[in-house]
């Protein structure tokens, strides 16, 4: 061997393990997910969701001392309710962070060295579908157990009501994260700009949101409760809190909710539907985006 | 056992014919694909990593059927793509070791192998910065990184040398060659540029609309052309009137004149005529072909150009000057039409002749 330094060992084969596609899914869910939080990138990446995080963190921890000081149990906020108090916050996130995920190496041409290495489309979708909702998870978890801990620790009557109640939210969390992941990170992977990206989520939560609460307020004038609830299954928020009262038992926060028998089950199913849609133009465009 | 191999592949895409019936098979080594830009180059990569079904006609990698066996091939290959490919924000060291984890290698694995790669390519303290800041030479050398970190039995390399300086070119030219003989792994480089694939390939393969127009050794591109350049200081044209009068075909090319080798005794012509004329003989060297002349040459005069010694008739004059093999194969009295190498007195039609 001509070695040129001392320290030039040649070049070395690799004889070593190759895992499959197990661990090539769970290796791109987790970098996906330091994607999302800003891990392994600069730190300016990290300023806007863990900023956002610290802000849903606040009116929770403010929440525990009042009810810690007036001694008022009834000042807890409702678990279930607390993603739609703060549904700004979150719709903030979503747009910040699903073009992230969603289009940052569709524009710097990465995808096709996943796509020339043993990685398949849908595990790649599916990767980062996955690793937005646990992040989204996080932020609205995070809060909600901080009131649940603060509960406890306040002493309020009725624990096992509180757990019961908790528990519920969780999963109202999980459905909230999966929905409006899938939803933002569908929209932002139109565009391979983060800009456009970031202004294409936050217009389409806000402009269902408005349309929706204007026909909402208009049908309940009207007296039309069955129509103004029906109507909330257009905008994401409302959608996932007509399931979280009709399936999982916790009271409404959002302004109307549809009527109980087939409210439930058409709100899931449309969920389901959201979640489907929203892989399958990942997997699209992610194949198109493959083109070498 | 051949690394590529296809059969009668064919592409079609909606009003363009990609590929159209390419049989090639290329053995271990450094491989070059050449081409005009939409020549198929991409396209037939495309197809050899199995991701995109070919209209008709089959084809294999590392002996796998490209049909059904992409996934087994995408383990086994590395790809470095034309285009920037780098996210600007990741170091490259996290970038390398991420695309490690992507090819199946555990955590601890990839991180080595990362850092063994990017020293291999010649990155060192500045893998640790975001790419965003590295000149496109060290870009090159993460895009390489990457297509090696999992230790590939064949990398397909995309104009590697795009956009690079001469001691860019020089410096990734050499880590090619490197990778084919130290490295153990088979390349496939594509290029326009044929001098870069001279140097660097040890067969070349060239496609043209689609088709197979060439699949040689370098070895055969460049073989001997059978002429030889003869370079003197003054006086040209009259080495070229006494060695075509010693019965040698002679042709003149700018400063040079090209000799075709009949033989030992040609040489000892040559050097007897420029002794005899008191010349100063400059150099006087055997003339190789170039791949360029695949694309400049007309297809039949380049195949009846073996390098053969012995007499050729003068039809067959290598292509090196496209114009009629006209000269010193006539007397000294020369064509009346003019010609410049007819002596002053039958009159220069341009300035080259009044120097002699």
């Amino acid at each position: 061997m001509t070695s040129g330094t001392i320290h030039d060992i040649g070049y070395r084969r690799y004889d070593g393990r190759r895992l499959g596609r197990s661990y090539v899914l769970r290796s791109l869910y987790v970098h996906n997910l330091r994607a999302a939080w800003g891990l392994g990138r600069p730190a300016r990446a990290k300023v806007m969701p863990f900023l956002l995080a610290a802000i849903m963190l606040l009116p929770a921890a403010a929440d525990v001392a009042v009810v810690a000081i007036s001694r008022e149990p009834e000042l807890l906020w409702r678990y279930s309710a607390y993603a739609t108090y703060l549904q700004a916050v979150i719709a903030i996130f979503l747009a910040t962070q699903a073009p992230v995920l969603a289009s940052r190496e569709l524009r710097f041409h990465v995808v096709p060295l996943y796509f020339s290495r043993p990685v398949g489309h849908l595990d790649f979708a599916l990767a980062k579908l996955a690793a937005l909702t646990t992040a989204m998870f996080m932020l609205m978890a995070v809060p909600v157990t901080v009131l649940y801990a603060g509960g406890l620790i306040n002493q309020v009557p009725d624990p096992g009501g509180h757990a019961l109640r908790y528990l519920s939210a969780l999963a109202g969390a999980a459905l909230y994260a999966v929905v409006l992941s899938a939803l933002a990170l569908a929209v932002a992977a139109c565009t391979p700009r983060r800009g456009f990206g970031v202004a294409a989520v936050i217009s389409v939560y806000l402009l269902s949101s408005m349309f929706v609460l204007s026909v909402q307020g208009i049908a309940e004038a009207r007296t039309n409760f069955a129509f103004a609830g029906w109507m909330g299954l257009l905008t994401p928020f409302n959608l996932v809190d007509a399931v979280q009262v009709r399936l999982l038992g916790a009271q409404k926060s959002a302004v109307a909710v549809p009527p109980a028998p087939l409210g439930g089950p058409v709100a899931l199913l449309l969920c389901v539907a959201v979640v489907a849609v929203s892989i399958a133009v990942l997997y699209r465009r992610f194949r198109k985006g493959a083109d070498l | 056992m051949p690394i590529i191999a296809t059969q009668g592949l064919t592409m079609r895409f909606p009003g363009v014919t990609a590929l159209n019936d390419l049989t090639v098979a290329v053995e271990p080594g450094v491989v070059g694909l050449v081409g005009a830009n939409g020549a198929g180059k991409s396209t037939l990569i495309k197809i050899l990593l199995g991701l995109l079904p070919p209209t008709s006609g089959r084809a294999w990698v590392l002996d796998l059927d490209v049909a059904h066996q992409g996934a087994l091939i995408r383990e086994r290959v590395g790809y470095m793509p034309e285009y920037d490919c780098l996210p600007p924000d990741v170091s490259a060291t996290d970038f390398v070791v991420h695309m490690a984890r992507m090819s199946g290698l555990p955590p601890a694995a990839a991180r080595e192998r990362a850092a063994d790669t990017l020293r291999h390519v010649g990155l060192h303290e500045e893998r640790y910065r975001p790419i965003g800041g590295y000149s496109t030479g060290m870009r090159q050398k993460v895009k390489l990184a990457q297509a090696l970190v999992h230790d590939p039995q064949l990398v397909f390399l995309d104009e590697p040398t795009n956009g690079l300086d001469p001691a860019g070119r020089d410096e990734m030219l050499e880590l090619i060659r490197r990778i084919g003989t130290e490295f153990g792994i088979s390349v496939l480089v594509t290029s326009h540029l044929l001098g870069e694939l001279e140097r660097t390939c040890d067969h070349v393969v060239v496609i043209d609309g689609g088709r197979l127009l060439r699949s040689q050794p370098v070895a055969e591109f460049t073989a001997d052309s059978g002429t030889l350049a003869v370079e003197v200081e003054e006086g040209r044209d009259a080495l070229g009137h006494r060695l075509a009068d010693a019965g040698l075909s002679v042709r003149p090319d700018g400063r040079l004149l090209l000799v075709d080798v009949a033989g030992e005794h040609t040489y000892d012509l040559i050097r007897d005529a420029v002794v005899e004329l008191n010349l100063c003989l400059i150099r006087m060297e055997r003339r190789r072909h170039h791949i360029e002349e695949v694309f400049t040459a007309p297809q039949d005069a380049w195949r009846q150009a073996p390098p053969m010694p012995g007499p050729p008739p003068p039809a067959t004059a290598p292509p090196v000057p496209p114009a009629a093999p006209v000269g010193f194969t006539s007397p000294p009295a020369g064509p009346p039409g003019g010609h410049p190498w007819t002596p002053p007195p039958g009159g220069a039609a341009d300035g080259r002749g009044s120097g002699a």
